[in-house]
């Protein structure tokens, strides 16, 4: 445990800082995320990340051209490059969802397609432009890619001593929330019904390149400082983390911003700890943190996985959970149900020839399956059963649950003598099934659609 | 669930009650199509209850319903294309694994995307595939036999056609030829007659009816409540559950209708529910 | 721009020449594998197109990155040295490609997410992982060597021929498969369900196609790069949709695209070492799409226009000889109906024009292309008569006119006034089997020869 937190004591004001900038570019991503999300355009903001590169190559053209042709002096241009790389940025990423949209409604071609043949055309033409120009420009792929969320709290704004990062994500953060708070009611509604928003006055495709222009900057703002990589897992996964653990859209939006500020916590610590102790112990010793960036995608990503599996109402151990309970419940209702059955029959409870009977039934239904062991441990603990091994009797709130229970059982089967068309001796089978989910309102409901009758369709009377 | 003596106890004691003949009056030994206690359930919420039909030989049989009473998913779970939860389906008196070669299957028109770069008569062979086996191409005897199964459906001069360019009704043609390339003895029709011309629909029945004359059972989920009577001689009610089956004369009732379209059960749709969330109880 | 002029110029046509050319054994082989990848990433990737799962492929590629990071590691570890053989860091590729496929099939099977999500989500997990452990390999001693960023942006020229003998067999082998299995594979994306009734293991033969799908996407990452490997599946063969409706004929022809566009992007690559392979190729794939977009002669844009401003100028000729005729008919006597005799009177400009609301300008481009396809011929003012293959047109136009609107007239209960607006419409798509059909069914009310307007003919009035 020792070994596993010595990096972390040399931590420093610059790995708080670093926690900082990679929680609010993933809180500014994951808002537009959301709505990526529920529109079902998640690969979309992908796309727009990977063409966001010529954007950004192309205002550095035009900015560079602007210079030369002595438009503007050098040092304009330098207090204006990030703006106009910001704005190069969100016109190509408007353009390439424009690009999309036409191409799938002019040329027939399916949407995502006419996604990818967009966005991996303009990216590798972005991409050859900066590799041609490489040597002029500081911005090369491999940057923007990676991005240097590690070297980005070094550069600060002004003398002030907060990192520019912060700066311009922290602003980014705002006017995504400032627009979201704004604008909540016209997107949900867009979001989940865009005819229907459009005729009450919300054009869908406003909203729609409205959200690709503001996506496209986010990107862009949070790129500089994080590289490409965290921005297409921030933009995507925190949301659908946040979609698995609620059904409400405010709660979704807030739970998104508080996973992608996790994932940024969780990632950069594990880039410190983790990979010199997983390194060490394969026998790989020169190897001391692993890229920042990197890690937060897959910290965000173990968060998802986690919901996924660990979510209360739509998590799969939950799931699987309750339908084990269901299948004790149901094993526990046939041991039940089968005593009964032995007690109703019996002409006096001392006879000992169904005895023996039972005693077999019950021998052969516990060694045949484990959830019927398990359940009559269960109804044993809970005193609806006394006695032991093949000798269980019912109690007095055992016999109650289990007259329930063969009600249900014969009530079922003569519904379905009045409703179905079905050979007789195939109710008993349905009934079997059915009778574990008949409750109480059910139970009325069928009393009355039949008329309170006294006996089933076999002729056996039906319990009270 | 276990079969336990009790259970066996209690079914046995029961007195016979018939609540209609199934099967009783059929002379043939075996039966195209039997159902029995079929249950088909979409994540655990039953869509289907308890189906029990036996289908007679050489007819024209409609199954009729309501929409979402679980028309196609009846033929479906036939087709093993969804899961039953319970019961059995035989064709012919064997699992259909076994008997896939007797069967012919016209889906909804809707189900495929029209758009898709093949003519028509690609579609028809693509009824003899599983025939021709894997790795060969198509060959000239399939080809013509592909024509003639259009010819049949009036459609042989558009063989070559793409199918986007094509009406709905022949499109409809074209799916029906399909499954007539490959020569079954019970077919399976979803909806032939949804969004149909006139002329495709007496085509469409034409076919049906030399289908009859040559022995061939055909079973088509249907929607046209007026021509019920004129098409088939067979008709099975749905809603949820099977509400009536028999001759068009006996089942097809004004009583049995309200039964089929009087609404779902709605103990049904509240007890489905729960199935399907079992931690509400 | 100061950029482009780092190539000298001579030493520019040396290079350029040296790989057209295919001086360099190197060269050679890598054009041949490269392009032997694009055949069969055209093929594979017509059906995955089909499928409508295109992007999968991208999300295989990313998800590669951690998987070749860690074969790298572990190779290295266990027999130092070992780390930067291709096959061993494609297996590693493999294993956490499938992986990723396998998780978004999860995750769309568990969870309420939604296809696009899912890659999104998994293409975000494993890339971001991928980065980690690259930083990791780089950090290592032998890490910095390794070359394995080649992966990411591709770089088709260096690599040896060894690798790409390797490339090119799987190919190969790829392309004879998809071939084999053409027709289950395109009844599998037609119509998937009635593969399953029929009997096909639909759940095997999509996995058949993932898998021939994840093989070519990884064989691609080192000549394409993981960012751009996807448009080698993608683009070819949306390109060849806009040439033809026939999938054999679709599929060989993504299929050329393809290995043209690896051919080129290898070449010009060689010539320019500066461009990134893989942003060329996809670049040389783009212009073919573009020119297929345009062009294409069953689904681009270019023929598509054409034909609907021929159908428009067809309606336009017929229009305008209908009118012709039309301002003849009432001082024609009983039998000179004739082609001759119609050509004997002569058409007043103004009159005409005014027989249906045409714009001045379409009147006079209507006109004038008449009088150029020898339908009207110009008198000395301003009229005109009809020529012999006009009158003929003419009469053929309006006798399908009349007969449409007798058609509307008879067999349904339009107003008569309105008859006139639905033979318009109708009467330039009715072929002659249709019109067969028509005159066979109002044969007991129609003479032979143009039956007279069932509406008054007066003036655009009624238009």
């Amino acid at each position: 445990m020792k070994s596993v937190l010595t990096p972390l004591q040399s931590w420093a004001s610059l790995d708080t800082w670093i926690i900082v900038i990679g929680a609010l570019a993933a809180m500014a991503c994951a808002l537009p995320g959301c709505f990526l999300l529920l529109r079902r355009q998640s690969l979309m903001g992908d796309a727009i990340s990977h063409t966001s590169l010529l954007g950004i190559v192309a205002a550095f053209f035009v900015s560079h051209w602007l210079v030369e042709t002595n438009v503007i002096s050098p040092a304009t241009e330098l207090s204006v490059r990030h703006v106009a790389m910001c704005l190069g940025a969100v016109i190509v990423g408007v353009l390439s969802a424009w690009m999309t949209e036409s191409l799938q409604k002019f040329g027939n071609v399916e949407s995502s397609a006419a996604l990818g043949v967009v966005f991996t055309s303009l990216f590798a033409l972005g991409l050859l432009l900066i590799r041609a120009v490489a040597d002029d420009v500081h911005i090369d792929p491999d940057c923007v890619l990676y991005g240097a969320i590690e070297m980005a709290p070094l550069e600060t704004f002004g003398t002030s001593g907060i990192p520019r990062a912060v700066v311009v994500n922290g602003v980014v953060l705002t006017i995504n929330l400032l627009l979201t708070v704004v604008l909540f009611k016209e997107l949900r509604l867009s979001a989940f019904d865009p005819a229907l928003a459009t005729t009450q006055g919300i054009p869908a495709h406003v909203m729609h390149y409205g959200l690709m222009g503001v996506t496209a900057m986010t990107l862009v703002a949070a790129f500089e400082s994080v590289g490409s990589i965290l921005v297409i897992a921030m933009l995507i996964i925190p949301p659908a983390t946040a979609y698995l653990l609620t059904d409400r859209l405010p709660r979704m939006i807030g739970l998104s911003l508080l996973i992608g500020a996790l994932s940024s916590v969780i990632g950069h610590v594990s880039a410190l700890t983790l990979p010199p102790l997983i390194a060490r112990s394969v026998g790989i010793p020169d190897v001391h943190d692993a890229s920042t960036a990197g890690m937060m995608a897959a910290a965000a990503g173990f968060l998802f996985v986690t919901a996924m599996l660990l979510g209360p109402k739509y998590g799969l151990v939950s799931r699987i959970w309750h339908r084990l309970l269901l299948k004790l419940r149901i094993a526990g209702e046939d041991v039940l149900g089968g005593l009964y059955r032995f007690e109703e029959s019996a002409p006096a409870p001392a006879d000992l020839s169904l005895a023996t009977e039972r005693a077999a039934w019950l021998r052969s239904l516990t060694t045949q399956s484990w959830l019927a062991r398990l359940a009559t441990w269960v109804l044993l603990r809970r005193r609806w059963l006394i006695g032991s091994g093949s000798e269980v009797r019912l109690t007095d709130t055992g016999r109650e649950a289990a007259r329930t229970l063969v009600r249900s059982h014969r009530l079922w089967e003569s519904f379905l003598a009045k409703h179905f068309v079905l050979g007789t001796g195939r109710f008993h089978e349905s009934a079997e099934q059915v009778e574990h989910f008949l409750d109480r309102d059910l139970l009325a409901e069928l009393d009355q659609d039949l008329d309170r009758p006294g006996v089933d369709p076999h002729g056996r009377a039906i319990p009270n | 669930m276990n079969e336990s003596p009790v259970i066996d106890h209690e079914a046995m004691q029961e007195p016979q009650i018939r609540l209609v003949a199934v099967g009783a009056t059929e002379s043939e030994p075996v039966s195209p199509l039997l159902i029995e206690d079929v249950t088909v359930a979409y994540h655990h919420r039953p869509v289907l209850w308890n189906i029990d039909y036996q289908a007679p030989s050489g007819k024209l049989i409609a199954i009729v319903g309501p929409n979402g009473s679980g028309k196609t998913t009846l033929i479906k779970a036939t087709l093993d294309l969804v899961p039953r939860a319970a019961g059995q389906v035989l064709i012919f008196g064997e699992p259909y694994r076994q008997q896939r070669h007797r069967v012919g299957y016209v889906p909804q028109r809707t189900s495929v995307d029209w758009d898709f770069p093949v003519s028509a008569l690609d579609v028809v062979a693509m009824g003899m595939y599983r025939k021709i086996g894997w790795l060969r191409p198509v060959s000239r005897k399939y080809r013509e036999a592909a024509k003639q199964a259009l010819d049949r459906v009036g459609m042989v001069d558009f063989a070559s056609r793409q199918i986007n360019q094509l009406s709905g009704g022949q499109q409809q043609r074209v799916f029906l030829a399909r499954a007539l390339a490959q020569n079954a003895d019970l077919y399976f029709m979803d909806e032939p007659f949804a969004g149909v011309d006139a002329a495709t629909e007496r085509a469409i029945v034409d076919i049906l009816r030399q289908l009859r004359e040559s022995g061939k059972t055909v079973i088509v989920v249907h929607h046209d409540l007026q021509t019920v009577h004129e098409y088939f001689d067979e008709v099975v009610l749905l809603n949820m559950r099977l509400i009536a089956a028999g001759p068009t004369a006996e089942v097809f009732t004004p009583d049995n209708l309200r039964k089929t379209y009087g609404g779902k059960l709605a103990l049904l749709d509240q007890l489905g529910e729960k199935m399907a969330q079992p931690r509400s109880r | 721009m100061s950029a482009f002029s780092l190539l000298a110029a001579d030493s520019l046509w040396e290079l350029f020449s040296r790989a057209i050319s295919l001086r360099d054994y190197n060269t050679r082989v890598v054009l041949g594998g490269t392009t032997m990848l694009g055949i069969s990433g055209g093929l594979v990737g017509t059906f995955l197109v089909l499928r409508k799962r295109a992007l999968a492929a991208d999300v295989v590629s990313h998800a590669a990155l951690p998987g070749i990071a860690v074969a790298f590691l572990l190779a290295e570890r266990l027999v130092p040295g070992s780390g930067r053989s291709t096959s061993v860091l494609l297996c590693g590729a493999f294993v956490t490609g499938l992986l990723g496929m396998a998780m978004t099939l999860a995750i769309r099977r568990w969870t309420r997410i939604k296809e696009d999500a899912a890659l999104a989500i998994v293409l975000g997990l494993f890339f971001g992982l991928g980065m980690a452990l690259f930083t990791v390999v780089q950090r290592t001693k032998t890490g910095n060597a390794a070359g394995l960023s080649h992966f990411i942006f591709g770089k088709a020229a260096s690599m040896v021929a060894a690798d790409v003998w390797l490339i090119g067999v799987v190919s190969v082998v790829i392309a004879l498969l998809c071939c084999g299995v053409f027709k289950e594979l395109s009844l599998l994306c037609f119509d998937e369900e009635f593969a399953a009734a029929r009997g096909y293991r639909t759940v095997l033969l999509d996995w058949l196609l993932t898998l021939m799908a994840v093989t070519v996407t990884l064989i691609g990452l080192q000549s394409v790069g993981l960012l751009l490997v996807v448009a080698l599946l993608l683009i070819p063969p949306t390109a060849a949709r806009f040439w033809t409706n026939d999938l054999k004929v679709m599929s060989w022809l993504a299929a050329a695209i393809g290995g043209v566009s690896c051919a080129g992007g290898v070449v010009l690559s060689a010539a320019f070492p500066r461009l990134a392979a893989g942003a060329v190729i996809v670049l040389t794939g783009a212009g073919l799409f573009i020119v297929s977009l345009v062009f294409g002669k069953e689904r681009g844009l270019w023929p598509r226009w054409q034909s609907q401003r021929q159908f428009e100028q067809r309606i336009g000729r017929s229009d305008l000889l209908r009118a012709c005729y039309e301002l003849l008919e009432p001082i024609l006597g009983p039998d000179e109906t004739t082609q001759e005799s119609l050509t004997k009177y002569e058409i007043d400009d103004l009159e005409l024009s005014a027989m249906r609301q045409w714009p001045a300008g379409r009147f006079h481009g209507l006109v004038s292309s008449a009088v150029r396809e020898s339908l009207l011929a110009a008198n000395s003012q301003s009229g005109f008569r009809l020529t012999l293959r006009g009158a003929a047109e003419a009469r053929d136009a309006v006798r399908r006119h009349r007969l449409w609107e007798i058609y509307l007239l008879t067999q349904t209960d339009l107003d008569p006034r309105l008859v006139d607006r639905g033979a318009d419409g109708i009467e330039h798509v009715l072929d002659p089997q249709q019109l067969a059909d028509l005159e066979r069914q109002l044969v007991t009310h129609l003479p032979q020869g143009i039956p007279p307007s069932p509406h008054p003919i007066a003036s655009a009035t009624i238009n």
